[in-house]
């Protein structure tokens, strides 16, 4: 009995071993499209989270201002996903939207991104996602309004901000820049969450990489250059927090852990280092210098700090760097859209545990006890605290998502 | 009707310290292990965050944490002429439950027991004669040599903060001169002292001892251990003992082994799971696994290659009772082994009073103290005392919570307003120096199955037949007045001295550090387990805790507890796996 | 019963080795690890029970008792606040009427003996019960004594009954004068020193009378007093009025 354990122990050493690898051994097809189908994270949306669904078998519903939309099972099941599915038909999906059937499909899935991505990137996943267990699963029916059930409405939608581009690499910028730039406007799709929005789901160019929100998260400011988001870090650090997921400045939580534990962790460390340098080149502008609060919400939120927050982050906000974030200079506490502070402390969150740091750190809810009010005195305390300037959130903002949570 | 499981290759009995251990180094070694966990499951988030954590009345008075006396209690006399009652609340110590167990809600202070500690027969009766016939003190069996690579193995994974005093034989000022052999200094300097630990340093140096800093599982920085998982810097809340932390600032099995078990595919945890009784092949050579009954009354039998019992000191010896395994000791005749040479702690102190200085003793942590050992073990000369073994004295500031903490000089009433105004005086200007006194086994002090009280599923409650010995009253007695001495030099204006007087009294909380029942040793005729904690009778069965101590000695059990379990785990990975059976023979 | 896996189990599989997992064929209650790593949900809280809320189990002519007797338990007087002002009667009220009050966690099966002091509490009434039986005898006893209940008494009387019950000089019918007069101490105290949020200790008023700072969790700036008073404002599980806009 023993003996048969130690063999499924090895046979799942082995298989971890075998991802590892795979990173190196990108001259196989199968490996390299394996390496792609992780850097994209295409697990994340197209595996059902919540109800325990086998990975690529779809059907994790995504919440977008427009309804929900159920990722698609990416299984060689010949029915339910892919089995019938060509090279040229895939390669069609990701460059330009548009099924096997020839139906358009809703950029919920990031085909604005993957539309850059050359033939032979896009043939390496197909011949990964085909070595998959094929696995029957259906997938919902949308949850969209009458207009936009109607596919054909989606062409439109392209019309105005789909382009149907490849990667040119830029001849003065070194080949990590290009590398970088390629991974992050591709398969890696960060503006997905951390690039804006307009009302009908396009990317603002304007506001490129500047922050995002999606399902009531904001993804900050990632821009690495002057003024950006990511302006006190270094390449050293945006590596850890994508490889570790723990840096000096905070680690990656909730949707971004999602990212971290499922992806980057497992790309290679020239990889990471690329899309480092290319987003410390992405300057931003500087930011409005804010309205100070009032002194009495100062003394409020200052006192809240100090007796709730201090025994984790410090009494001078200097945290414990890779372990609880420093509060000052934190771009996810003074982000321009205060959601996402807002709904950690609300409900607390989770550092997503990795290969180099597995202990599950999570700050805790402050839901039960703290009031819409307090909870604005304190975030609006600690975004004008030290050398934060970022303006005030009201007690309304946090009722706004106190009553998003409950119905979610 | 009972279900039967699937086969597993370990079953463990209870999730504490000794559980994740086990866990830790049987998973490494390939295999399947499951542990059944009597409590609920247990979070730093979700149970004892920093937001609810310090909640005195909920953990400590109202048990929050701890196992209820309706799942299981013990009853209790002083002696065998009289009825054994049972414990209808906790008293003088608080049993843990639930996941991660006491090491949740511990202080963190982690000593090593002496090198002579394990030896305290062959030790003492080489330098002082023969011992009394009643004294039923005994060799463990294994010695500090062999466990030291262990201790020092559990101290890296705690992080312990504290100050070495013998590394590879070289003796470190500031550290404890008395202590064993070490192979390497603490994981992380000692935490900041206060004000109290200042004055009682100064004062025991003036008396020519050699005060150091209490090794600590409470981090004086952050730290990441051999298993990856990261803690941070103490905050000195003052909430350790009967509590959670809630910043991940106190080594626990949460914050150092469990979620590196959590992701192995060959761990298993069943929560809500109650062992009833350890189940054997018809002639009752091997275990076969475990009967237990989950949360619903269910009732499964839970097959497995190997039964290590992981639970609580008096779980472990009341289901070895139970499940028939081992003869029960009888104290008429001192034949017999499981209940033999239950032993305690034997505590005495001394407050001291400041007339203006503030010792602000809600600025505390666990294992913040100051330490002298000059009395520990035969670190003394025993020779015409009439007593063996010693006890540390320690000045520590673990809490000042104020349902618990009410010090008031000589004389005071207990109630009323003189009461009252007196603790107001005296509650931010008081501490206390204590005596933490070893316990030697004595032949009339045991446990065993209670003929009368029944627990929820009807199965006898442990009877525990305990009282304070001769050699303890002459223990406290020689030791007290030094810590008198020391008290009295810390500049007060006064001192109470809060003698060792009477029987045991079951129910003032003194300290959760019991001890025996399942005591190792190097024979069956003497022990219960071998020197590997492998049962004399039973091969494939295995047990862990502070039950093993043949009798306890002047420090907290934890270190030697954990160390313990990590010398058993690599007998079972690298002997008992080779060539399964007896690891010894009798 | 709960599933074998928790609800993110899959993610959590996933983001550990990137293969698929197994599910385990049986619901064996309860189960956790099996590569599924440790749980987490957002909002998650074992949040503090707060007694039973306002939930109350005394009668009025027992809370008048209770109220009086705490009264000289923890006396207002010139030196401060007692238990009057911290309100530690609707404290024991509330704590009567949950759990603790009925003895829900201790081990109350028969046969009941008479123990010795070492073997502590032995009555088979658990707390609730035995304020109960002991409130009218007390009143019984007053009545004997003086004509009148314990609450008309004047404080010296009263103090002379409770020393009486405390030197085991007044002992009752149905249960154990002094083993009511220990747990109303026990149950006082509590009352007076707990968060607030469990209904005594009124605005914190027991924190501030010793100079206890309260539910706090950080004191790292202050290891170093060296014998100096720390001036920090008491503060509950639910804040205090420093936590609000002046």
């Amino acid at each position: 009995m023993r003996n048969s354990v130690i063999l499924a122990a090895l046979a799942a050493a082995g298989l971890v071993a075998g991802t590892a690898q795979a990173q190196e051994l990108a001259y196989s097809q199968v490996e390299r499209g394996r390496y792609l189908v992780t850097a994209g994270n295409c697990a994340a949306c197209h595996t059902d989270m919540e109800n325990d669904g086998t990975p690529f078998a779809g059907g994790r519903g995504l919440d977008t201002p427009f309804g929900v939309i159920y990722s698609r099972n990416l299984t060689p099941d010949e029915e339910t996903g892919i089995g019938l599915w060509s090279r040229d038909d895939f390669y069609r999906a990701m460059n330009e939207g548009v099924n096997r059937e020839g139906q358009q499909l809703y950029p919920a899935f990031p085909y604005t991104y993957f539309t850059i991505m050359p033939r032979e990137d896009v043939d390496a996943v197909y011949d990964y996602l085909r070595t998959l267990e094929p696995v029957r699963a259906e997938i919902p029916e949308n949850e969209l309004p009458l207009p936009l059930r109607f596919r054909p409405a989606v062409a439109g939608w392209k019309m105005l901000f789909f382009e149907d581009r490849e990667f040119v690499p830029d001849p003065a910028q070194s080949d990590a820049w290009n590398r970088g730039r390629y991974l992050v406007d591709g398969p890696t799709h960060c503006g997905a969450c951390h690039t804006g929005k307009n009302l009908l789901g396009g990317d603002r160019e304007a506001e490129y990489l500047r922050g995002g929100t999606l399902e009531n998260w904001f993804a900050p400011n990632i821009r690495g250059g002057e003024n950006g988001g990511l302006a006190q870090w270094e390449i050293g650090d945006i590596v850890e927090f994508l490889r570790d997921g723990r840096a000096r400045h905070t680690a990656p939580m909730q949707r971004m852990g999602e990212v971290v534990g499922l992806s980057t962790q497992h790309m290679t460390q020239e990889d990471l280092e690329a899309i480092a340098i290319y987003l410390k080149s992405l300057n931003d502008e500087p930011p409005q210098a804010a309205d100070p609060i009032t002194e009495d919400r100062v003394a409020a939120g200052r006192s809240i700090f100090f007796d709730e927050c201090a025994a984790c982050h410090a009494a001078d906000g200097s945290g414990v760097p890779y372990i609880f974030a420093p509060l000052d200079g934190s771009n996810k506490l003074t982000a321009e859209d205060p959601s996402t502070v807002i709904r950690i402390i609300l409900e607390g969150a989770q550092a997503v545990p990795t290969e180099a740091a597995l202990g599950p750190l999570a700050m805790p809810a402050f839901d039960w006890k703290l009031s819409d009010e307090q909870i604005a005195d304190v975030v609006s305390y600690l975004r004008q605290a030290w050398s934060n300037n970022a303006i005030a959130v009201s007690a309304s903002d946090v009722a706004d998502m106190r009553s998003y949570l409950e119905e979610h | 009707m009972v279900t039967r499981l699937p086969d597993v290759d370990v079953v463990l009995v209870g999730f504490g310290w000794t559980g994740a251990i086990m866990a830790q180094k049987l998973t490494d070694a390939g295999m399947e292990v499951l542990a059944l966990e009597r409590g609920p499951w247990r979070d730093t988030p979700t149970h004892f965050p920093t937001t609810f954590a310090q909640d005195e009345l909920r953990y400590y008075w109202r048990h929050g944490m701890f196992q209820e006396a309706s799942q299981e209690t013990l009853t209790f006399r002083n002696n065998r002429s009289q009825m054994a009652l049972p414990m209808r609340r906790w008293g003088s110590f608080l049993p843990g439950n639930g996941v991660g167990g006491s090491g949740v809600h511990w202080n963190g202070q982690t000593f090593r027991f002496l090198p002579s500690d394990f030896v305290a027969r062959s030790h003492n009766e080489e330098r002082y004669g023969p011992l009394p016939e009643d004294m039923t003190v005994q060799d463990y069996g294994v010695t500090y040599e062999e466990l030291e690579p262990h201790f020092d193995y559990f101290e890296k994974i705690c992080g312990i903060s504290g100050e070495a005093g013998n590394v590879n034989g070289e003796i470190i000022a500031g550290g404890n001169p008395f202590e064993g052999q070490r192979s390497d200094h603490y994981p992380c300097p000692p935490l900041q002292m206060t004000f109290s630990q200042d004055r009682f340093a100064a004062s025991a140096r003036n008396l020519g001892l050699h005060p150091f800093p209490g090794p600590a599982a409470n981090l004086s920085q952050a730290y990441t251990n051999p298993l990856g998982m990261q803690l941070a810097p103490c905050t000195y809340c003052g909430f350790c003992e009967k509590f959670g932390c809630g910043n991940y600032s106190k080594s626990s099995p949460q914050t150092t082994i469990i979620p590196a078990l959590m992701r192995r595919n060959n761990f298993a945890l069943r929560t809500n799971a109650e062992v009833l009784s350890i189940e054997r092949t018809p002639d009752g050579a091997m275990a076969t696994g475990v009967t237990y009954v989950d949360a619903q009354g269910e009732l499964y039998f839970q097959p497995a290659g190997m039964v290590i019992l992981c639970a609580y000191q008096l779980q472990n010896t009341r289901l070895m009772l139970l499940s028939g395994i081992g003869a029960p000791y009888d104290p008429q005749t001192g034949q017999g082994v499981v209940g033999k040479n239950y032993c305690y702690q034997v505590m005495s102190s001394v407050d001291v009073f400041f007339e203006e200085e503030y010792t602000n003793e809600f600025v505390g942590a666990g294992a913040l103290g100051m330490v002298v050992d000059d009395y520990n073990g035969d670190n003394f000369d025993h020779s015409g005392l009439g007593f063996i073994g010693g006890g540390y004295i320690a000045c520590w500031t673990t809490n000042a919570r104020p349902i618990e903490t009410h010090p008031v000089p000589e004389g005071v009433p207990t109630w009323g307003s003189a009461w009252k105004k007196s603790v107001r005086e005296n509650f931010l200007k008081s501490t206390s120096v204590g005596l933490h006194g070893a316990s030697m086994a004595h032949r009339s002090n045991y446990v065993d199955l209670d003929p009368t009280y029944k627990d929820r599923w009807g199965r006898p409650l442990l009877r525990m037949t305990y009282d304070f010995t001769l050699n303890d009253r002459r223990l406290t007695a020689h030791i007290t007045p030094v810590v008198k001495d020391i008290a009295r030099g810390m500049g007060g204006r006064e001192i109470k001295v809060n003698n060792r007087r009477g029987s045991y009294d079951s129910m003032p909380y003194q300290t959760t550090h019991n001890t025996g029942g399942t005591i190792m040793g190097t024979s069956p005729a003497d022990s219960v387990v071998n020197r590997y904690c492998q049962s004399w009778d039973v091969p494939n069965l295995f047990v862990t805790g502070a039950g093993l101590f043949p009798q306890n000695a002047g420090y907290n059990p934890t270190d030697t507890v954990a160390a313990l379990a990590y010398w058993s785990a690599d007998a079972i990975v690298n002997q008992y796996l080779r060539a399964e059976g007896p690891l010894v023979q009798p | 019963m709960a599933p074998v896996m928790s609800r993110r189990a899959a993610l959590k599989g996933l983001i550990m080795t990137t293969t698929a997992l197994a599910l385990p064929g049986v619901v064996l209650g309860r189960e956790y690890g099996r590569g599924a790593g440790v749980p987490w949900e957002p909002g998650a809280a074992d949040i503090p029970y707060y007694g039973t809320r306002d939930e109350g189990f005394l009668t009025e002519a027992e809370l008048t008792t209770v109220r009086a007797i705490a009264a000289r338990i923890i006396p207002s007087d010139e030196d401060g606040p007692g238990a009057a002002e911290a309100d530690v009667v609707t404290f024991i009220d509330r704590q009567l009427a949950g759990f603790y009050g009925r003895g829900q966690h201790w081990y109350m099966q028969g046969p009941f003996h008479e123990g010795l002091s070492t073997q502590g509490y032995q009555s088979e009434h658990p707390p609730a019960q035995l304020y109960r039986l002991a409130l009218p005898e007390l009143d019984t006893y007053c009545d004997a004594q003086y004509g009148s209940r314990f609450s008309s008494l004047s404080e010296a009387n009263q103090d002379a009954v409770l020393t009486g019950l405390d030197e085991e000089e007044i002992t009752f019918e149905t249960v154990s004068a002094k083993t009511f007069f220990d747990l109303i101490v026990e149950n006082t105290i509590e009352g007076f020193f707990a968060d607030p949020i469990y209904g005594g200790n009124r605005d914190m008023i027991g924190w501030r009378y010793v100079g206890f700072p309260g539910a706090r969790y950080d004191y790292r700036d202050f290891v170093g007093h060296n014998g100096a008073r720390i001036d920090l404002p008491p503060v509950s599980l639910m804040g205090g009025p420093h936590w609000t806009r002046q």
